[in-house]
């Protein structure tokens, strides 16, 4: 089984986003990253769903969801041809004596620190799965008080759209 | 009490037909009216005719308008029942079947007849209320979130915000549910919105942006096609319940007869092709006749036609048909390569498909594959469908059937419940038109018949409609035979009462050692219900056939009443069962033609 990055645009209406989800969970696929939000049609929303699957069941749920009566149109994206990203919120605890070095880590990896409290710092990353994981082991020493994390969004490399208006053929 | 007599109700049904097809076509100006009279007006502009529904409170609002209406409104005794009725109408004509139901436990209990649709893909709008929108998500009296309870099961649903949406949503609900690969489609609308002031005016834009069924097959994927065909030794056209829903029936014969290759048609498209005609070798599948499900096995191409290789008909999927190439076509690009690899995917309607084929083959010499045809013959000959006469002297069910088949003739409609009777149904009977054979093929919904059958006779009422029902299925919808008698619905019933949940009584038997765990209903050994005198208490004729010679003359008597459902109790043996069998799970080489004994083909003999 091998990653793979949907993109599917949708119509932006209430419920669209269980449509979706549910029909992964009913044909038996497990989501590892899912982000959404609207694009620069405001009638149109952009779920980003990672999926681990084999490339036929793939090329199944992806016929699926296109009979989705919302679903607009689904695109891959190959990692190779696409700039992929992810969001990290961490709470890392950070006393006195280790602070510097908690900094440095965090000058490293092109992070930055967006809270301080006597002994934690909360940084904020953006990045490749890779990088935030290479952060994270990175920070573990210290002691990692909270995490959070965003679903994954991509878009492809180069000029061209995936939302151009003809192919989507929105109603006005 | 008086019924209308079958010839008002044929004329009433006429008269409806014929009345100003009020099509999309029709316009009205803009006018001031409520949510609920813009939901009739609606309905009526898209030419409904009929619809089954019981009312209830928040769906109250739309069953005053209903009440001037020239829409016959059809009050069913559950909501089951007015789901099969209107999955019954659309399958016997089809076009888009309606029913209405209250929210919370009226819309739930439209649940089974939804997925039941969704399983054979049938045309159904439902339209369900939902409690006021100030009230949603507060665990309100008969609140049930409908919308998401059907999300699975619906080719799409609404949930309505707005009076104003209404005409557009529902002329939205009845193209999805009618056009690409049918299906039903759910219509929730609060009380508050039945309630609102709104305008109607017709007709609405449609606004799906991301619906576009691909109707036209690719001609490179067309020719590819007619390649594989012309270069084929042993070819079967494999028939689904898709080429009978877009109405490719007439098309199917031409190319079948112009080509010379065999046809098998499954449990969804019994009626597709003549069973009469002698390029016909029978139902694949499960309970499939052995040529037919030979035919499959040895292919070496199967031309699939609105068909999803489902898993009664593969067996073990892994085995099936293990030298055949496939051309899939089909409308939903999601059935192809779903179960089997297609070499050649078509993506279409299948009747544009067969209309494509045909021309791309009509100038060719087609060979007359000799080889194949004798093999096929041999074993039509050698393993046609056929009983053993009860050992115990018992009435045997299969004589029943066939005899009904006989006697009502190739014009009746037969609607099936689930189980052994709508096995032999399928197997005893010879279909030869389009829309005479109803069943619940994919969910294998029991309860079925009876308000399907219903259904199917205000779709038809010239037509005669019998149910064929086992014993259990007839105890769990029955109760529609009060709305056929009062609503003057003359359907006829034939009750082939074994006493047993007979299919998982022949499980038992073959399966679990004969232990007979839960599966005798009673309707033997007590008597209980006494199915005649139900049949009365219900406001029809009954009657009961209990011996081989009393069969005819039960069903002639059957036959001559036309002014009243009529319903009749064959009590048969208990042990019959329905051969051939695929064992669940099993390659469909191993079939057996009865018990314990495997048909021989030609290359075991080497």
């Amino acid at each position: 089984m091998s990653k793979h990055t949907l993109s599917v645009l949708v119509e932006n209406k209430p419920g669209v986003l269980a449509r979706v989800a549910g029909l992964f969970s009913r044909r038996g696929f497990n989501i590892d990253s899912l982000a959404v939000g609207e694009t620069e049609h405001p009638e149109v929303s952009r779920i980003t769903v990672v999926v681990n699957a084999d490339e036929q069941p793939l090329e199944q749920v992806t016929k699926q969801l296109n009979k989705l009566v919302n679903v607009l149109k689904i695109v891959e994206l190959e990692p190779s041809t696409a700039v992929q990203r992810e969001l990290l919120l961490v709470k890392v605890r950070a006393d006195r004596p280790v602070r510097s070095q908690v900094l440095e880590t965090v000058e490293l990896f092109r992070a930055k620190v967006v809270d301080v409290a006597p002994d934690a710092l909360t940084i904020e990353a953006t990045g490749t799965a890779e990088k935030l994981d290479a952060l994270l082991r990175d920070l573990e020493p210290y002691g990692i008080k909270e995490m959070v994390q965003s679903g994954l969004v991509a878009i492809g490399r180069g000029s061209r759209s995936i939302t151009a208006n003809p192919a989507l053929r929105l109603a006005a | 009490m008086t019924r209308p007599s079958p010839e008002s109700l044929a004329q009433r049904a006429a008269a409806q037909r014929s009345a100003p097809p009020a099509a999309t076509s029709a316009q009205s100006a803009p006018v001031a009216a409520t949510g609920a009279q813009s939901l009739v007006k609606s309905l009526e502009a898209l030419g409904v005719e009929v619809v089954f529904g019981i009312p209830g409170g928040a769906i109250l609002p739309a069953y005053d308008p209903l009440f001037d209406s020239k829409l016959r409104h059809i009050l069913v005794r559950h909501e089951q029942g007015g789901g099969h009725a209107a999955t019954g109408y659309a399958q016997a004509t089809g076009k888009v079947g309606v029913c209405m139901a209250t929210s919370g436990p009226g819309a739930t209990n439209l649940v089974t007849p939804i997925a039941d649709a969704y399983m054979d893909s049938v045309p159904l709008v439902a339209i369900t209320g939902q409690v006021a929108r100030p009230a949603i998500g507060t665990d309100a009296f008969q609140e049930a979130d409908i919308q998401g309870i059907t999300l699975p099961i619906t080719k799409h649903n609404f949930l309505v915000q707005s009076a104003d949406d209404l005409p557009r949503v529902l002329a939205e609900a009845f193209h999805l549910a009618a056009t690409g690969r049918p299906g039903p489609v759910l219509v929730d609308i609060p009380k508050d919105v039945l309630q609102a002031q709104t305008t109607f005016s017709w007709p609405p834009a449609l606004d799906l942006p991301g619906y576009r069924p691909t109707l036209h097959p690719h001609g490179k994927q067309i020719r590819e096609a007619a390649r594989l065909i012309m270069a084929a030794k042993r070819p079967v056209l494999y028939v689904g319940g898709g080429v009978l829903k877009a109405q490719a029936t007439e098309a199917l014969r031409e190319l079948a007869e112009l080509t010379g290759i065999p046809v098998v048609t499954t449990l969804m498209a019994r009626g597709a092709f003549p069973d009469s005609h002698t390029q016909h070798v029978g139902m694949p599948g499960m309970h499939g006749t052995v040529s037919a499900v030979y035919a499959l096995q040895r292919s070496d191409l199967l031309i699939t036609l609105g068909a999803r290789f489902d898993d009664r008909v593969t067996g073990k999927l892994d085995s099936f048909a293990p030298d055949a190439q496939i051309i899939h076509a089909d409308i939903d690009p999601a059935e192809i390569g779903k179960n089997r690899h297609a070499d050649v995917p078509i993506v279409g309607d299948v009747k544009y498909v067969l209309e494509e084929l045909i021309a791309a083959l009509n100038s060719e010499t087609h060979p007359a594959r000799e080889e194949w045809w004798a093999q096929l013959n041999d074993l039509r000959t050698r393993y046609p469908l056929g009983w053993e006469e009860p050992e115990d002297g018992t009435l045997a069910p299969q004589y029943v059937i066939k005899r009904l088949g006989e006697i009502a003739g190739p014009d009746a409609v037969y609607v099936a419940g689930v189980g052994q009777h709508q096995m032999w149904a399928s197997q005893f009977i010879s279909y030869e038109k389009p829309a005479t054979w109803l069943n619940s093929g994919g969910l294998g919904t029991m309860g079925y018949a009876v308000p399907a059958a219903m259904g199917a006779k205000v779709a038809r009422p010239d037509a005669v409609v019998w149910a064929i029902d086992g014993d259990g299925c007839f105890q769990m919808t029955n109760q529609e035979l009060a709305t056929c008698a009062l609503e003057g619905i003359p359907i006829k019933v034939a009750v082939i009462n074994n006493g047993n949940l007979g299919m998982v009584r022949q499980w038992q038997t073959l399966f679990y050692n004969s232990r007979y765990s839960n599966t005798d209903l009673g309707t033997h050994k007590h008597r209980i219900p006494d199915f005649v005198k139900l049949a009365e208490a219900l406001g029809c004729i009954g009657m009961r056939c209990e011996s081989a010679e009393d069969v005819d003359k039960t069903i002639e008597a059957a036959m001559a009443i036309n002014d009243a459902p009529v319903v009749i109790d064959f009590v048969v043996g208990k042990d019959a069962m329905v051969w051939p069998m695929v064992a669940a799970g099993t390659s469909n080489d191993e079939i057996q033609f009865a018990r314990g004994v495997r048909p021989t083909f030609d290359e075991d003999d080497l």
